[in-house]
C-alpha cells in the first residue's frame, strides 16, 4: 500500500507534524473570526458597515459561517495533498 | 404586480386552490411513504450495516445525512424565531452550531473514522482501556440522546396538532411508527438514506418561504443578500427604537447577554456540537478517512444553507410581525371558556392599522392570528381598552401581546400571506427535521444499549443476528420512551437541551480530543476529567435552573450574577475537564504500549478500511 514500509514511523511523524501545523493555522483563523471579530471586537467593527448592516453584526451572523466553510474546504484539500506527499493515500 | 410577484416571476406562490389542510395531508403522505419505502429497501442483517451502514456511504450523501441528523426541530422550527427575539445575541446559535463543525472535522472525525468501530463509547472504552470509562460514556450518550429526543417528538406533535388538526398524541404516535419502521428495518443504512431525502425536504421547505419573504421585503430573491443590500436593517432598528426596544443589531445591550456570556455560550455550543454522539457517529459511516473529511465539508455546506438563511428570515419575520401587529385594530373579542370556567382564552379578531406600513391593503383582516390563538401560542390583551394592540416594550416584553417564539417559522408564511401549499410545505419540513434527528438519536440509544452495554457486559458471544435483534428491540424501547415524553413533555424540555450540550461539551469532547492528540493521557486522567467536568456542569445547570427542574420557587444560584449563564457553563466544564485530564495523567502511569500504538495508528489514514488490524477488541477486556 505505501511506498516503503520500513520508514513508516518516520513518515508518520512528519505527516503528523504537518497536520498539526495546518490545524493550528486554521483554528487560529477560526478563533479570530468568531470570537475576535464576531464577539470581542464586534463593537469596534460595528462602526463600519456592509450594505445596510453594521459589519460586526454581519460577521457574527453571516461572515463567520462563510469563513468556517472555507476553512474546512482548505483542510480537506490540503490533507489530501499531505496524504499523497507522505505516502498515506487510501 | 406586487414586488413579490415580480420577483418570483409568477403568481403561483400566492394562488388559491386547495386548503392548507389538504396540502399538508398530501405532502405528509407522500414524504412519509418515501421514508418508509427507503427504510424497507435498505433493510439489513449484519451488525456493521445496522450501526455504520457498512462503512459505504459516499461523502456528499453522508454530508446531507449529517445535516438532516443535526438540524432538528429546534434548528428548523425554533431557531429563526429565537434569533428574531434575540437580535445580535442570536449569533451564539449561528456561530456555535456551525463553528462546531470546524472542530469536528479538524479534530475528531478523521481519527474516529480511522479507529472505525461502531460507537463513541467504543472509542472511549478502548482508548482508555477501561470498561468503567465505556459505561460512563454509554450512559452519557443515552442521557444526552434521550433529552434531545423528547424535544423532537414534541415538535412532531405540535406540527401535527396545528396543521392536521388532530390531537398532539395522534401526531406523536404516527411519528413514532414512521421513525420506528425505517430505523428498525434499515438500521444506520436505512436511516442514512432516509435522512438524505429528509434533508432535501427540510431545506426546500425552509428556503421557499425565506426567498418569498426576501422578495417581498427587500426585492432581492437571495435572503443572505437581501438582508445586507436593502434598507431592512436600518428599518428594523428604527422600528425597534420606536417601540422602546434596543436596536436589533446592537450587541451586549441592557437586558441582553454580557460579552463573557456570549463567548462562553458560543464555545459551549461549538464544543457540544462536536461532542454530540449522534453527530460523531455519522462520520463512522464513510468509506475512508479522506471521505470523512469531505463528509465534514459537505455537512457544513448543507448546514450553512439553513444557518445563513435563518438570520435573514429572523429579521424579515421580526419586521413583518411588528409592522402587522403594532397598532392593529381589535374588531371583536370572543371568549372561550376553559373547562373549569376560568381563565378561558380570549380570541381577538384583528385588522391591520391601515397606515403606511402596508399600503397594499389597509384595514385587512389578520387571519393567521386566529388559529394560533386557539393553540394558546399567541395571546393578546388589550389592557388599556383602546381597541388597538400596543407592541411597545414593557419590562422587556410586548405591552399587549405574548408570542411564543417557536411559532415564528411556522407562522411566517401565513403572516406574509403565502399560498397554502407553502404553509403546508413548511409543516412537512418541520416534520422531516424532527424525524431525521429522532432517528439518528434512536440509533445512538440503541447502539449504546445493545452494543456497549448488552454485548460487552452480558453476552460477548452473541451472534450477528442476535446483536442486530437486540439493537432492534432497543430502538423499539427507545421509541416508546421518546413517545411518552412527546405526549407528556416534562415542563423543562428547553432547559434540558442546555443540559445535553453542556454535558456533551464537558464529557466527550475533551477526552476524545486528548485521546488522539495527547498520547500520554491515560485512564486515570480521562476518568477523573470526565467525572469532574460532568458533575461540575450538571450541578451548575441544576442549581441555576432549579425552579424549572425541581419545581422550587427560586433557583439556588443566580447564573446571570455569576457572569456565565447555565447555557454557557459547558465551556467552563470543558476547560476544567481538559486541565484535570492533563494533570492527573501526568501524575499517574503512562498508558500501556498497545494503547500508544493505537493512538499512533489513528493519526494516519491508510488502512482505515481494516479497523481490527491494529487493535484486538479482547485487549479491552483485560482491564
Amino acid at each position: 500500500m505505501s511506498p516503503n514500509r520500513d520508514d513508516l514511523p518516520e513518515r508518520a511523524r512528519a505527516y503528523w507534524r504537518a497536520n498539526l501545523r495546518l490545524i493550528a493555522v486554521l483554528l487560529s483563523i477560526w478563533a479570530a473570526v468568531s470570537y475576535g471579530a464576531g464577539i470581542v471586537f464586534v463593537e469596534q467593527l460595528n462602526r463600519l458597515s456592509i450594505g445596510g448592516l453594521p459589519l460586526g453584526f454581519w460577521v457574527a451572523q453571516q461572515g463567520s459561517i462563510y469563513v468556517f466553510v472555507v476553512l474546512v474546504l482548505i483542510y480537506a484539500l490540503r490533507m489530501q495533498q499531505l496524504d499523497r506527499k507522505h505516502g498515506f493515500e487510501e | 404586480m406586487t414586488p413579490l410577484e415580480t420577483c418570483l416571476g409568477s403568481a403561483s406562490l400566492l394562488a388559491a386552490g386547495w386548503s392548507t389542510l389538504t396540502w399538508t395531508y398530501v405532502f405528509v403522505t407522500v414524504t412519509f411513504s418515501a421514508y418508509l419505502y427507503i427504510g424497507w429497501s435498505s433493510r439489513v442483517k449484519e451488525t456493521e450495516g445496522f450501526y455504520v451502514a457498512g462503512h459505504g456511504v459516499p461523502p456528499m450523501a453522508n454530508g446531507a445525512a449529517t445535516a438532516a441528523d443535526w438540524m432538528s426541530a429546534a434548528s428548523f422550527l425554533s431557531m429563526a424565531g429565537l434569533i428574531s427575539f434575540m437580535g445580535y445575541d442570536g449569533s451564539v446559535y449561528l456561530m456555535g452550531w456551525t463553528g462546531g463543525y470546524v472542530l469536528l472535522t479538524l479534530l475528531l472525525a478523521p481519527y474516529l473514522r480511522k479507529f472505525g468501530k461502531y460507537t463513541v463509547p467504543d472509542f472511549v472504552g478502548e482508548r482508555y482501556y477501561s470498561e468503567t470509562a465505556r459505561v460512563i460514556a454509554a450512559f452519557c450518550a443515552i442521557f444526552i440522546s434521550m433529552t434531545y429526543v423528547a424535544g423532537q417528538m414534541r415538535g412532531v406533535g405540535i406540527v401535527f396538532s396545528r396543521f392536521l388538526e388532530v390531537p398532539v398524541w395522534h401526531g406523536v404516535v404516527v411519528g413514532m411508527v414512521v421513525v420506528g419502521l425505517f430505523a428498525v428495518l434499515g438500521g444506520m443504512k436505512g436511516i442514512t438514506w432516509t435522512q438524505v431525502v429528509q434533508f432535501g425536504v427540510l431545506i426546500v421547505a425552509f428556503l421557499i418561504p425565506a426567498v418569498a419573504l426576501s422578495c417581498k421585503l427587500t426585492g432581492n430573491p437571495v435572503p443572505q443578500l437581501g438582508m445586507v443590500f436593502s434598507d431592512i436593517g436600518p428599518k428594523l432598528n428604527a422600528l425597534q427604537a420606536d417601540l422602546g426596544f434596543a436596536e436589533y443589531t446592537e450587541p451586549f445591550s441592557a437586558g441582553g447577554r454580557s460579552m463573557l456570556d456570549v463567548v462562553c455560550f458560543t464555545f459551549a455550543l461549538m464544543v457540544g456540537t462536536a461532542g454530540l454522539p449522534h453527530v460523531i457517529v455519522r462520520f463512522y459511516t464513510t468509506k475512508s478517512v479522506r471521505a470523512a473529511r469531505w463528509s465534514g465539508f459537505w455537512a457544513l455546506i448543507f448546514i450553512s444553507l439553513l444557518y445563513t438563511t435563518a438570520p435573514a428570515l429572523a429579521m424579515f419575520a421580526r419586521t413583518n410581525l411588528l409592522q402587522t401587529l403594532h397598532g392593529a385594530e381589535v374588531s371583536s373579542i370572543e371568549r372561550l371558556d376553559a373547562a373549569d370556567g376560568e381563565n378561558g382564552l380570549a380570541i381577538y379578531t384583528l385588522t391591520t392599522a391601515g397606515d403606511a406600513a402596508d399600503p397594499d391593503s389597509p384595514g385587512r383582516p389578520i387571519e393567521w392570528v386566529d388559529s394560533w390563538q386557539r393553540t394558546g401560542m399567541i395571546r393578546f390583551n388589550d389592557a388599556n381598552g383602546d381597541g388597538v394592540i400596543d407592541m411597545t416594550n414593557t419590562d422587556g416584553a410586548f405591552a399587549e401581546a405574548v408570542i411564543d417564539r417557536d411559532i415564528i417559522v411556522l407562522a411566517t408564511p401565513e403572516i406574509a400571506r403565502l399560498a397554502p401549499w407553502v404553509v403546508a410545505l413548511v409543516a412537512t419540513g418541520g416534520l422531516a427535521a424532527a424525524l431525521s434527528t429522532a432517528a439518528g438519536l434512536m440509533l445512538v440509544i440503541s447502539s449504546s444499549i445493545a452494543h456497549d452495554l448488552y454485548f460487552h457486559f452480558f453476552d460477548r458471544t452473541a451472534s450477528e443476528a442476535k446483536r442486530v435483534a437486540v439493537g432492534r428491540w432497543a430502538i423499539v424501547a427507545a421509541i416508546g420512551v421518546a413517545g411518552y415524553f412527546g405526549v407528556n413533555p416534562p415542563g423543562f424540555v428547553a432547559q434540558v437541551v442546555a443540559f445535553a450540550f453542556g454535558l456533551a461539551a464537558a464529557s466527550f469532547f475533551p477526552i476524545i480530543l486528548l485521546g488522539v492528540f495527547d498520547k500520554r493521557t491515560n485512564r486515570e486522567g480521562a476518568t477523573a476529567g470526565m467525572l469532574v467536568g460532568l458533575i461540575f456542569t450538571a450541578s451548575y445547570i441544576a442549581a441555576a435552573r432549579a425552579d424549572k427542574i425541581f419545581g422550587v420557587a427560586e433557583p439556588w444560584l443566580d447564573d446571570r450574577a455569576w457572569g456565565v449563564s447555565a447555557e454557557g457553563i459547558g465551556a467552563i466544564g470543558c476547560l476544567l475537564n481538559l486541565v484535570i485530564t492533563l494533570v492527573v495523567s501526568r501524575m499517574t502511569p503512562a498508558p500501556p504500549e498497545r494503547v500508544q500504538r493505537l493512538v499512533e495508528s489513528v493519526r494516519v489514514p491508510a488502512g482505515s478500511h481494516d479497523p481490527d488490524a491494529h487493535f484486538d477488541e479482547s485487549d479491552a477486556a483485560h482491564d
